[in-house]
């Protein structure tokens, strides 16, 4: 009888037929084992609808097991999953109709033509998406009838993504789909996918780039060794925002900073120390600065970044609390 | 969508994509008939013994070399298309849609059925032009219909079953010239036996497929004697094809 905050049902619309008010992936304590070794170990997760949630995790954490179990492409060992409503162990083919996949690395036919493609994989569903309207979508209007061999990296990608599109899904798996691209080419594919949620759809992400995970995530999850070690908000993620500030400037040649507003000096010069207080350190730091008419070069105030709260997530855990090497 | 509208669809799909790829399409046609020449023009013209029959060396190879075009366009070409398929993700993709698996392997089998055809076709009317070779017509011609139909989606299912064998498409034609080119050799299909072949490769021919095939082609082509356990033995080949595909078929790159 326990409600989960997700499941009250606030403004949401109707529910659909079967599943419309269900999560769109619901997990509870997953597990699948490769050769008796655990890749995926006791995962629980649940995504809600019209959400872009973000899978984070080094190589081999259980990322891409865990997403191909969500998508059907491998059978699980243990626990419970639903997607859309669907056990993709035994439901598998009324899911692909409502599932749209980008995976890591797919070739297609290389001498069909984007608009031949788009409409090949369109024609497998039963409520499939104009096909202009997808490649308009992705940005593919100008190459419509250039062949799929001819495009560039960036391109071929959004034909992935268009073609997972093509079948109009409720659902998205994006495996890294902006891996390997250049700055440019990145931020085109987020605005695509930042696109996708004003669709209504639901997108679960897999990537390594915490900015991607930043930049589009409503939620993320990181995952070390086959478990779930931190999950929320990507602002807020294992409390970051109430983690301590670190002040950091280059110490002045020959000047010494009053006690407790530098730390020790690091090999490129810069001091950095995480105060109490930020403001009052910052008022003393920069009052003695003004007084000696010295200048603080490259001063900044930061928060740990998601990127820091990851590393620290996934490394070791046989590892003390030692953050001088950063 | 009906599986059979699905699989009409992607053959029409296959075919787009094999006849925009020139250089493909062109040697799959020129090849039988390049060896055609080569063997005719290389080894003269002399009578080969076909139980009471005697034929021409050159009508012989008609026959010859119209098996290996379908053994070619099928057994060859879907092992290592498909094999590139799997490893360039294609299948995986493919596996993830709701397209049936059969309609995307069957309008493969289909098409390469229909470039069989074609390539039988083009090798009579040249046999024919060039060295005057029997065309089959009437019940012949029915009988040799059932037989290229049958060859063909025996050879196709055992091209599947291979895939399973091979590691990655680099690998894909070296595996398969391994296995089909002794096979072609040791069933007369390059040089045709004589009084003095080993038994030993006599057994070999009568195990495998590629020897039946051969004979019920020639049947078609030299008026040779029709046997019906030649299209079974082929039919078996390819039903034992089809369960080790079924069995062991991989949709996505094997990981070495």
């Amino acid at each position: 009888m326990t409600m989960l905050p997700g499941e009250t049902g606030a403004g949401g619309a109707p529910a659909s037929g079967a599943g419309g008010s269900t999560p769109a992936v619901h997990v509870r304590g997953l597990v699948k084992a490769y050769s008796g070794v655990r890749a995926v170990n006791g995962i629980d997760l649940d995504i809600r609808r019209g959400e872009i949630f973000a899978l984070l995790g080094p190589n081999g954490a259980g990322k891409t097991t865990t997403v191909e179990i969500l998508e059907g492409y491998r059978a699980r060992d243990g626990g419970e999953v639903t997607v859309l409503g669907y056990d993709p162990g035994r439901q598998r083919a009324p899911l692909k109709r409502k599932i749209g996949i980008v995976l890591q690395s797919t070739g297609v036919e290389p001498y069909l033509t984007v608009a031949e493609t788009v409409r090949m994989y369109a024609g497998f569903y039963p409520d499939p998406r104009p096909v202009d309207e997808v490649i308009g979508l992705v940005g593919l209007e100008e190459k419509r009838n250039a062949r799929v061999n001819k495009l560039s990296g960036g391109q071929q990608r959004r034909l992935d993504v268009a073609i997972a599109l093509a079948g109009n899904p409720e659902l998205l798996f994006l495996d890294e789909p902006t891996t390997g691209f250049d700055p440019s080419a990145r931020r085109e594919a987020w605005e695509v996918i930042k696109n996708l949620a004003t669709l209504g759809k639901t997108v679960l992400l897999t990537t390594h780039y915490m900015d991607e995970a930043q930049y589009l995530a409503d939620r993320v999850a990181v995952i070390s060794a086959g478990r779930i070690v931190a999950e929320g908000d990507p602002a807020t993620l294992a409390n970051r925002e109430l983690a301590k500030a670190r002040i950091r400037y280059r110490l002045p040649d020959g000047a010494t900073p009053p006690a407790g507003l530098a730390g020790p000096p690091g090999a490129d010069g810069f001091t950095e120390f995480s105060p109490d207080d930020v403001t009052a350190a910052l008022h003393q730091l920069t009052g003695w600065a003004l007084d000696h008419k010295i200048s603080l070069d490259g001063l900044e105030v930061s928060r740990p970044s998601l990127e820091d709260v990851y590393l620290s997530l996934t490394s070791a855990p046989a590892s003390g609390d030692q953050g001088g090497t950063a | 969508m009906s599986a059979a509208t699905m699989t009409a669809s992607q053959v029409r799909y296959v075919n787009k994509s094999f006849w925009r790829n020139p250089a493909s399409a062109f040697f799959t046609f020129a090849f039988p008939l390049m060896f055609l020449v080569i063997f005719t023009s290389l080894l003269g013209h002399y009578t080969v013994h076909i139980g009471t029959r005697s034929v021409n060396s050159a009508t012989y190879y008609v026959a010859s070399m119209a098996s290996f075009a379908v053994i070619t366009a099928c057994y060859n070409n879907i092992a290592i298309q498909t094999t590139f398929q799997r490893d360039a993700g294609v299948l995986k993709r493919t596996n993830g849609t709701p397209l049936p698996s059969g309609s995307f392997l069957g309008a493969r089998v289909v098409h390469a059925l229909f470039i069989s055809v074609i390539l039988v076709v083009i090798t009579a009317a040249f046999g024919r032009v060039f060295y005057g070779a029997d065309i089959p017509t009437g019940l012949t011609l029915l009988r040799f219909a059932v037989v290229v139909a049958v060859g063909a989606a025996s050879f196709c299912a055992l091209g599947l079953a291979t895939t399973a064998l091979i590691p990655n498409a680099d690998a894909s034609a070296a595996v398969v010239n391994a296995i089909i080119l002794p096979l072609l050799f040791l069933s007369g299909i390059f040089i045709p036996f004589g009084n003095d072949t080993p038994d030993w490769i006599l057994w070999i021919a009568r195990i495998f497929p590629v020897k039946h095939f051969a004979d019920g082609m020639q049947a078609g082509f030299l008026g040779t004697a029709f046997h019906w356990t030649d299209v079974l033995v082929v039919a078996a080949w390819g039903v034992a094809g089809l369960a080790l595909a079924l069995r062991f078929f991989s949709w996505e790159p094997r990981r070495s």
